[in-house]
């Protein structure tokens, strides 16, 4: 408390040269506020996502779902033994969960990836 | 199974048990504010987490049903474990980070989170309720079948003791199961199955007797089977057994020969049947090792459309998983989305490993104890293994290795399940003081053990498939349209649960409610009963798309800062918890400074 008396003046921003990372921050804050700019931008990722969930669900269902099909069209398959167990039992009992473990993986890296290329986009 | 009851399985029940209400005695004293009840600390790894979540997932369905129904209906069995493991790879790609995101931690909250109904919250919650409580039911039953093999008493009291003290449990310590505690759970339950899993192995391999032969499984030594309850058997070749009791309703007393076909044994009948006989299966399930180890053979519901019983099953279990209460609350305690996926990923990685032992144990089962397929209470395979292939202390400790994994598997699903229902009916329908929690969990305890004490008990997996085709018809659709289509509106999304609900939902009433006998039951209406989801699930889908378009001026003005606040990622800052929010001071979610989105 100074005895002076009176407010100090106000504080002076004084500008020498702009920041490197102020377009960064101009275009978070379009994501955030919802501009058309950054709008457009979440609508991306949100593609970006989607379709790369799709296509990931739909090669898991092709994947699996061809499996009772082909055993029900070539029955003689469902016989055949992998070290004397019976092909079915190899494929749904053992193989098919390292094989769900795969796909996650390749879809872990591939979602952060989009969203690492969404950050760098809002970086630029 | 005989007269007298191993002491060492008793032990295991008992120390199982008390472990469960000791650690909730112990939970209370953690648990101390409102908001701890329900969600705990949010700062557990992907491991811990995805631990936590497959200990409070492995239900009793996993740890008895799949190896019951490996036994009886062999190859096409197999998509039942690998259902409830491609379930979180659907998780993953659809719900996991945004759901997380989004900071909702229950269906409701999402609801409302994301198309700003309060009524349609109240929607979403009735629905959770349905699923929780019949979840609960083949767990309640699950219980009563495992303490009436090992104890002997009869099934009601099995069914009220672990009713009880789930229930009290749940009253005295809220989501007192903490993380730690369900991920010990985990790997209990993988112990419990594995161990004797890899001992039978050892055994089988030394045995060299094969399982696919086309011929019936037989009984290595003369065998007394006892059957509880009316069923219906099949023969292929004239077999004589000494059977006391009732056969196709006339009252048999000494050696009788069963013609080839079907017959109707009574509740109450004894057969003995010689060493090296074949064993009748019950109707519906493949007769000879040969068909049963090939696929084509269907699931239990008709002997009719195999194809489809499979398919419907696939769609039921990959799509229902996400829409499971008490797998939901779990991702909350992730830090962030990205965490969520991680968590999602070493689930599959854990139910990967552990349905590799069910399959197993399901297949001894049929080699050693195939006399659990003619009574059709085959979902006590894994109990009954150990003690019936290895003999003195090794079989007995395994046996009782197994019964606590069992009581574990009861206790850690049923309590996860309840303190589900009773946190959202607490908050939704009560004023979600702890007081109300305990009210609401007394009440949705109360519900399934009168339901599993009331209607039929089917197989433990086919119940919980059958609870999987609701929540895929009706939770899932939201969450994922929900999360990726802009153009949802409230009522369509009322819409969709209603019907993919109404449709799934009298499915299983009809199952449950008119048992019918897979011999006599045909076509549609019996499989469709007990496998809708490949009807229900496009259904509600459609449903929910069409209503949506057809109110298009009712989307939520705010569902772009809502899909921003999904699906961009933490770090730019979007998102913010709602750490209040559930309980009293809901509705600071999308809100703050709000701008025209124009």
């Amino acid at each position: 408390m100074s005895t002076t008396g009176g407010p100090p003046p106000p504080r002076q921003k004084v500008v020498l040269a702009e920041r490197r990372g102020a377009r960064m921050v101009r275009t978070r804050v379009e994501v955030q506020q919802q501009t058309e700019v950054g709008d457009a931008m979440v609508r991306g990722l949100v593609r970006a996502q989607l379709g790369l969930a799709l296509r990931v669900a739909l090669f898991t269902v092709c994947l699996l779902g061809a499996v009772p099909v082909l055993f029900h069209l070539a029955p003689g398959l469902a016989a055949v033994t992998v070290l004397g167990i019976r092909l079915p039992w190899v494929l749904l009992g053992v193989v098919g969960y390292p094989i769900l473990l795969g796909i996650a993986w390749v879809y872990l890296r591939l979602a952060e990836r989009n969203e690492q290329d969404f950050t760098d986009l809002t970086d630029d | 199974m005989s007269g007298s009851i191993p002491v060492v399985t008793v032990v295991g029940l008992v120390a199982a048990a008390i472990a469960t209400v000791a650690i909730g005695v112990y939970g209370v004293r953690m648990a101390r504010t409102t908001s701890d009840f329900l969600v705990a600390s949010r700062s557990v790894g992907p491991r811990w987490n995805a631990a936590a979540i497959s200990g409070e997932y492995l239900s009793a369905a996993s740890f008895l049903g799949v190896a019951g129904l490996v036994a009886k209906f062999g190859a096409d069995a197999l998509w039942y474990p690998v259902g409830f493991t491609a379930g979180y790879l659907g998780l993953l790609l659809f719900v996991a980070a945004p759901l997380r995101r989004s900071g909702a931690y229950t269906v409701p909250d999402f609801a409302e989170f994301r198309l700003g109904e309060k009524w349609l919250r109240t929607l979403s919650m009735m629905v959770v309720a349905i699923i929780c409580i019949l979840y609960l039911v083949p767990q309640f039953q699950g219980a009563g079948l495992t303490l009436n093999i090992l104890l002997g008493v009869p099934d009601w009291v099995g069914v009220a003791v672990v009713g009880v003290i789930v229930v009290a449990n749940v009253v005295g310590g809220g989501m007192r199961s903490i993380t730690f505690v369900q991920a010990f759970q985990y790997w209990l339950k993988l112990t419990a199955v594995a161990l004797p899993a890899l001992v039978l192995t050892l055994h089988f391999v030394g045995d060299a007797r094969g399982v696919d032969e086309p011929v019936p499984p037989t009984v290595t030594e003369t065998t007394t089977v006892d059957v509880t309850i009316d069923v219906v058997v099949q023969v292929a070749e004239t077999l004589p057994v000494v059977a006391t009791g009732e056969i196709d309703g006339r009252p048999v007393a000494g050696v009788f020969e069963l013609e080839p076909g079907e017959h109707v044994l009574g509740a109450g009948t004894e057969l003995v049947l010689d060493a090296g006989s074949p064993v009748p299966v019950v109707a519906g399930a493949p007769t000879d090792n040969d068909t049963w180890a090939s696929p084509g053979a269907g699931l239990g519901a008709s002997s009719e459309h195999p194809l489809f019983q499979v398919y419907s099953l696939m769609l039921a279990t990959f799509l229902g998983t996400m829409g499971l209460p008490h797998v939901l609350v779990r991702f909350y305690t992730n830090p962030d989305g990205r965490a969520a996926r991680m968590t999602s990923f070493v689930v599959i990685g854990l139910l990967g490993l552990f349905y590799l032992f069910p399959t197993l144990l399901g297949v001894f089962a049929r080699l050693y104890v195939p006399q659990l397929l003619i009574t059709g209470r085959s979902d006590a395979a894994v109990l009954l293994l150990p003690g019936s292939v290895l003999s003195g202390w090794g079989g007995q400790l395994l046996a009782a290795l197994v019964a606590s994994g069992a009581i574990a598997a009861f206790l850690s699903t049923s309590s996860g399940l309840l303190v589900s229902v009773a946190g959202v009916l607490s908050t939704d329908v009560l004023r979600g003081r702890v007081r109300d929690f305990r009210v609401a969990a007394v009440l949705a305890g109360v519900v399934p053990l009168v339901l599993a004490l009331s209607v039929t008990s089917l197989d433990l997996s086919r119940s919980v498939g059958q609870v999987f085709a609701i929540a895929a018809s009706t939770l899932c659709p939201l969450l994922v349209l929900g999360i990726w289509w802009r153009g949802l509106t409230a009522i369509g999304a009322a819409a969709g649960m209603v019907v993919g609900g109404f449709v799934a939902g009298s499915a299983a009433l009809a199952t449950v409610l008119l048992p019918v006998d897979p011999s006599v039951a045909s076509g549609w209406p019996t499989v469709l009963s007990a496998y809708p989801a490949a009807l229900s699930v496009p259904l509600a889908f459609v449903t929910m798309i069409a209503v949506s378009l057809l109110t298009r001026r009712r989307i939520p003005r705010d569902v772009g800062r809502t899909f921003s606040r999904m699906h961009v990622p933490e770090r730019l800052g979007m998102g913010r918890d709602r750490e209040l929010g559930a309980f009293g001071e809901r509705g600071r979610g999308p809100g703050g400074s709000r701008r025209s989105s124009r």
